[in-house]
């Protein structure tokens, strides 16, 4: 195990951004670090700045003004930096992928390690997510 | 002299992307500019690219909180067109889901305002009283958010009976945490300091900008659409419209924490009161024509107009979301206030950016560059692109 390796196996700090996406999973997001999900009795908790981060979260259909801000926000994350993918607009651009400002979906622009599925996705859905994210980095 | 802040777009209190500059000489804020268009996913061309009950799920996702506003909204248009009676027994559960999504978003708010004042415990408080009325809400429409619930005509599934005590349960507790949660906060003094006399909007300004739902009335303005134009079982249950002549943040706080009281007495009403029968009028053809549905969702009005040219598709499907009416009055509100209260000030209406962004393409000479002819050739190349890459 590399020192790269064991720096992602506790206490990852996740960034979230939001690439237009209708809250809902910005919501179910937030409800993993209330009382009754608490990710951060794992150490897992929202940082400010992607400069801090160790998984950059981003959820959305990500529409045409997005994109720009979404690739210089990769560029910006120190590596490695893990990348999720949240919900089905995040994963496939959802219901909204025929839409004319749909430039999405994520991993056309940046390179994804984890999709999770759902419309919203719930708590559980997202904890589990990243604890396969930790398993495989 | 003046200085520009820039707040945003990825601002770690702001959850969506909006991007704020902030005009203000020495600590006053003095003006404030918006660059929206972030979370712009064109919804109405792809409302009139889908059919009527495709629809409802497309127009759910306008906004993950007021989910069951805008489908209903929705649902009231094409009913208006169709000219069908809707069956007492889905009026009363298109009311009681709409009522716990108005319980659930008011909390969300008031943690989250919490929050940007820098009470965590408020925040952390607010978000677990919410939890159980998620939990309600799954175990009547089966999702945690975007339902499905509503239909053109009715609701899309039959509740069990037994399921109602729990429910009542959920909401009894609730209706016990809000008054503890609303003593606590009215009788906090530096809460107090912080929101009363904050973020002044006259009710001369709040009519004048258009402000509508907890916005206006915090600032005296009397008007909630399930009392002025009842629809659902509002006029079937006792209830007051909740009125606060402060006019500043500490009156839509007061607002907004005791419609949470009301709503848990429409939802036990309605669940007492609940009518057996069919649930939904098989709404089958929808004819040429044209019809509007508002609804007061929890952040003010959301409004649907839907005109139909006999297909299964509407031919223009209109959306407007509250926090369109709201926004303008950001204006009144900040001038003169200090930049640390600026954030709490655009919290206040609950601004929820993903109802609210529009496209216009305008030339250099002022004429309209995107009209609907043109998003739909651009949604047309879209199409042809995907399917030479496929």
């Amino acid at each position: 195990m590399g020192a790269m390796n064991w720096g992602f196996k506790k206490s990852l700090w996740v960034f979230h951004l939001n690439a237009g996406a209708c809250n809902n999973c910005d919501i179910e997001v937030l409800d993993c670090l209330c009382p009754k999900y608490d990710v951060e009795r794992f150490g897992i908790k929202l940082v400010g700045s992607v400069k801090h981060a160790d998984v950059l979260l981003v959820s959305g259909s990500v529409p045409r003004k997005v994109v720009p801000q979404l690739v210089e926000t990769f560029e910006q994350a120190p590596q490695p930096c893990a990348v999720v993918a949240l919900g089905s607009c995040g994963c496939t651009g959802g219901i909204f992928k025929d839409g004319y400002n749909f430039a999405g979906p994520v991993d056309k622009h940046i390179p994804v390690n984890a999709y999770i599925p759902g419309c919203p996705p719930r708590p559980e859905a997202i904890i589990d997510g990243i604890v396969k994210l930790i398993g495989k980095l | 002299m003046t200085t520009t802040i820039p707040i945003g777009p990825f601002h770690p209190v702001l959850e969506e992307p909006e991007y704020i500059t902030l005009e203000v000489d020495g600590e006053t804020v003095i003006g404030a500019n918006f660059d929206l268009g972030r979370v712009h996913r064109g919804m109405e061309l792809l409302a009139q690219e889908k059919t009527y009950d495709q629809d409802i799920f497309l127009v759910e996702r306008i906004c993950g909180i007021c989910s069951a506003s805008h489908s209903w909204a929705a649902s009231l248009a094409i009913e208006d067109i169709v000219g069908c009676e809707v069956p007492a027994r889905a009026r009363y559960l298109r009311t009681i889901v709409h009522e716990l999504e108005r319980l659930h978003s008011h909390m969300l708010w008031v943690g989250l305002a919490g929050h940007i004042i820098g009470y965590w415990t408020v925040f952390m408080w607010g978000w677990k009283y919410r939890e159980p009325i998620l939990d309600a809400l799954e175990a009547i429409t089966g999702n945690r958010q975007h339902y499905a619930w509503y239909r053109p005509g009715g609701v899309r599934r039959d509740v069990p009976d037994e399921i109602w005590p729990n429910v009542l349960k959920i909401i009894e507790e609730f209706d016990r945490k809000t008054d503890m949660l609303t003593g606590a906060i009215l009788d906090d003094p530096v809460i107090l300091g912080r929101l009363r006399g904050v973020g002044i909007l006259t009710k001369e300004d709040a009519i004048a900008y258009g402000t509508l739902g907890p916005t206006a009335r915090g600032s005296g303005f009397d008007v909630d659409i399930r009392r002025d134009e009842p629809y659902g079982a509002y006029s079937e249950v006792d209830w007051d419209v909740i009125v606060q002549d402060g006019c500043d943040c500490l009156a839509v706080a007061v607002v907004r924490l005791l419609e949470m009281k009301e709503s848990v007495k429409i939802i036990r009403q309605c669940i007492e009161k609940l009518p057996g029968g069919p649930i939904d009028a098989e709404v089958r053809e929808v004819p040429r024509g044209e019809g509007c549905g508002h609804v007061e969702a929890p952040r003010g009005e959301s409004f649907h107009f839907i005109r139909s040219n006999g297909t299964n598709m509407p031919e223009r499907h209109k959306m407007r979301a509250p926090t369109f009416n709201n926004i303008p009055s950001f204006r009144p509100r900040i001038k003169g206030e200090t930049i640390s209260d600026a954030l709490l000030i655009f919290a206040v209406i609950d601004p929820c950016y993903s109802c609210t962004e529009r496209l216009a393409i305008v030339g250099p000479s002022g004429e309209k560059l995107a009209t609907s002819k043109d998003l739909l050739r651009l949604s047309h190349e879209k199409t042809e692109e995907l399917r030479k890459n496929s």
